[in-house]
């Protein structure tokens, strides 16, 4: 099995051991596979998924039966929601003893059964060869997903003589991605995109999975049409780019959300009209004929019933329709959308220290090749909004399911697969307590993580849904017994570092961002401060709260 | 609307539970549901009877398409198709009725598998249409038992 995961390329596999995977974690110490072992198996699952989305190879985490495996869990669960291929391994209790509520034993195939692509438990060592490589075949190929396999101790030990075949020469007769876009659809949106007087190109995560960036830009810049994106679509294409006009959606950037309630056409390209993206569906992009190309034939028409559907592997589908495509310009609609640059600014602290200007600062200092992975909760938002990203896979954060303690894991996985690069966690002082003992193995392994933490004492996004949706009265949401985290940082070797107000921000910022190996900047920020504009319920994307002058839109 | 489908999923275990799992996650109900081996021992054939909203079924139907051992899904509510279940009912009877539950058993074509003292068991295949019948007409008698196995069906004519 580990001669499979050589032949994959596979470089490092995040680990934690147990009793049920002793002899997998031997054979793979005698491999030229690195070994990264994490403090918690979620760490594992996470790191994966940090790791593969900055190489957009599948990632590879190993656990041990029962509770490894179900520390697992959240990390597929969070890999499933984001189509990220991660391919775990988990030991099992020997066959016989399959069934019987053995000690450490849990169905871990049924657990997973709706979170992760396909998963599989090897009761056969002659079958264990072929179901690995199956597991990097579905995990990376079509739509990305984790796959699990699960190897009970019997199989794990067991010796047998295969023939391997690699992954991209599987083949398996109820999979097989549809990857090149249907020729009369592909015509049908080209007529379209002729006739259009107001398109707008909304990128989302599959851009990335499709690695499609250079078509997506090649047809905004052919077609002078404006990008908007989703979360799980920054980096597909450049922020700083002049049709750029932010993400959309509940907590999107105002000049977004006005283009997509304006446009005459929407090019939706791999995304899945998630409900923190339309607001309300009835609403959404109401004026407009919705082209949806996504590589998942069950994503089209589950949330929005697109007037033509495309189904294809986006770097094949861009390339198909790029060919039929003159260039074309839409200087009017341009200018309209430009216009709305210019609405209200969305409400800051300007009294004391926001998120908003420590990240003009860090966005200021223009790090090339800077990597952010962040947690879950305002700090999220404004890391997605108040920093221009240029490059693809350079925002990790998980997005479907929202998983706070993402941050601290994923940072350690693209470390470790971007040795050269900047990796920089945002999180706040609810995320960063859910997994930061993964400080110990990025200290471990010599990974000169930042972090970056907004201490507002408080969860902060749940307090802002208690703002709006409980009048203001906040339970469970203020942390009076927060530690001391310079203390924290301290223990785990960090360089630490402290901003309370604006007075020498800049310097701090630079400082710690120079600093050679892990550090620690903790901003002290109001906890009063939410993150706008935002979407309330039943609401369509252009009735936003939270900006200044909320007339003048 | 009802829908009949068929879906050919590989002949291993864990697939049922991964089909009838993505039902019941989006809350339907299975109707009947019938699996067994196809003329290609390594795949099997589940039939399965559902009602509700089409939005849904078809979303179901796109999620199953999806699932690495479901080979194919078929919706063949709209096709002619020969379909038929099997019942097995066990009727009370004595010597005062007997003669007229053997009356209707030969009307409806069905066959008498085992008698008892007081009871006899009946079996019958056929449509929907005719196993309702067969049970409306046995009812009088008094039903002590009845078993009868979700739809299989066939598509007509030559493939």
């Amino acid at each position: 099995m580990i001669k499979c995961l050589e032949k994959e390329k596979v470089r490092v596999v995040f680990c934690y051991p147990g009793g049920a995977n002793l002899d997998i974690l031997e054979a793979l110490k005698n491999s030229s596979i690195r070994m990264v072992l994490v403090r918690n198996e979620q760490g594992a699952a996470h790191a994966a998924s940090g790791y593969a989305r900055v190489t957009g190879e599948a990632g590879v985490c190993l656990a041990t039966s029962g509770p490894g495996a179900t520390n697992l869990v959240t990390g597929i669960a969070a890999a499933y929601m984001d189509s990220i291929p991660i391919v775990a391994i988990t030991g099992q209790v020997a066959t016989a003893m399959v069934g019987t509520d053995a000690f450490q034993e849990v169905d871990i195939t049924g657990i997973t059964d709706p979170i992760s692509k396909h998963n599989y438990l090897v009761s056969d060592v002659n079958q264990l060869a072929r179901k690995v490589t199956e597991a990097f075949h579905i995990a990376a190929s079509g739509r990305p997903g984790p796959v699990l396999v699960d190897i009970p101790k019997d199989v794990a030990m067991a010796e047998a003589t295969v023939e391997y075949v690699p992954y991209d020469r599987v083949e398996l007769r109820g999979y097989k991605p549809n990857l090149t876009g249907h020729a009369g659809q592909i015509k049908q949106v080209a007529n379209l995109l002729e006739q259009a007087r107001k398109p707008l190109i909304c990128a989302g995560g599959g851009v990335l999975s499709a690695q499609a960036w250079d078509e997506l830009r090649k047809l905004a810049e052919g077609q002078e049409i404006p990008v908007v994106h989703t979360l799980m679509g920054i980096g597909a294409f450049p922020m700083n780019h002049p049709l750029s006009f932010g993400m959309l959606g509940v907590y999107g950037a105002a000049p977004a959300n006005l283009a997509v309630q304006n446009c005459d056409l929407l090019l939706a390209l791999g995304m899945r009209f998630d409900d923190r993206v339309t607001g309300t569906v009835a609403h959404f992009a109401r004026s407009a004929k919705i082209i949806h190309i996504d590589i998942d034939t069950a994503e089209i028409g589950k949330n929005v019933t697109p007037h033509i559907p495309l189904v294809g592997d986006l770097k094949i589908v861009l390339n198909q329709l790029l060919g039929r495509l003159q260039s074309r310009r839409h200087p009017e609609w341009l200018a309209q959308v430009q216009g709305f640059r210019r609405s209200p600014e969305p409400v800051i602290n300007e009294k004391g220290l926001s998120p908003a200007h420590v990240l003009k600062a860090l966005d200021d200092l223009m790090l090339d090749g800077l990597i952010v992975a962040t947690d879950v909760g305002q700090h999220q938002m404004w890391a997605a909004k108040r920093l221009t990203y240029r490059k693809p896979r350079s925002f990790l954060t998980s997005g479907g399911l929202g998983v706070m303690g993402y941050g601290i894991p994923a940072a350690v996985g693209a470390q470790i697969a971007c040795p050269g690069k900047t990796v920089l966690v945002i999180t706040g002082d609810g995320s960063f307590q859910m997994n930061m003992q993964e400080l110990g193995t990025a200290r471990e392994q010599d990974l000169p993580v930042k972090v970056l933490l907004f201490n507002n004492s408080c969860l902060g996004m749940v307090k802002q849904l208690q703002d709006h949706f409980c009048r203001g009265s906040y339970a469970a949401v203020n942390f009076t017994g927060n530690p001391d985290f310079q203390l924290i940082g301290q223990a785990y070797g960090m360089e630490t570092f402290r901003a309370v107000s604006r007075e020498g921000l800049e310097e701090t910022l630079a400082a710690f961002m120079r600093a050679p190996g892990m550090a620690l900047l903790e901003a002290v920020v109001d906890w009063e401060e939410n993150v706008y504009p935002m979407v309330l319920p039943g609401a369509g994307l252009e009735t936003m709260t939270g900006l200044i002058d909320i007339d003048s839109i | 609307m009802r829908h009949t489908l068929a879906v050919l999923v590989e002949n291993s275990p864990g697939v049922l539970s991964h089909v009838a799992g993505l039902f019941a996650r989006r809350g339907y109900n299975i109707e009947s549901l019938v699996v067994g081996e196809t003329e290609d021992r390594t795949i099997s054939r589940i039939t399965l009877v559902v009602e509700g909203d089409e939005r849904v079924l078809e979303q179901v139907s796109k999620q199953l398409n999806k699932q690495v051992d479901v080979i194919k899904v078929n919706d063949i509510t709209e096709d002619e198709t020969v379909d038929r279940q099997l019942l097995l009912i066990r009727v009370s009877a004595d010597q005062s009725n007997r003669q007229e539950i053997l009356q209707i058993v030969e009307i409806f074509r069905c066959r008498i598998v085992d008698i008892g003292r007081r009871s006899l068991i009946v079996e019958a295949t056929g449509d929907e249409a005719k196993i309702e019948a067969v049970i409306k007409s046995l009812r009088p008698f008094g039903i002590q038992e009845l078993v009868c196995t979700g739809k299989v069906a066939m598509v007509r004519g030559s493939k």
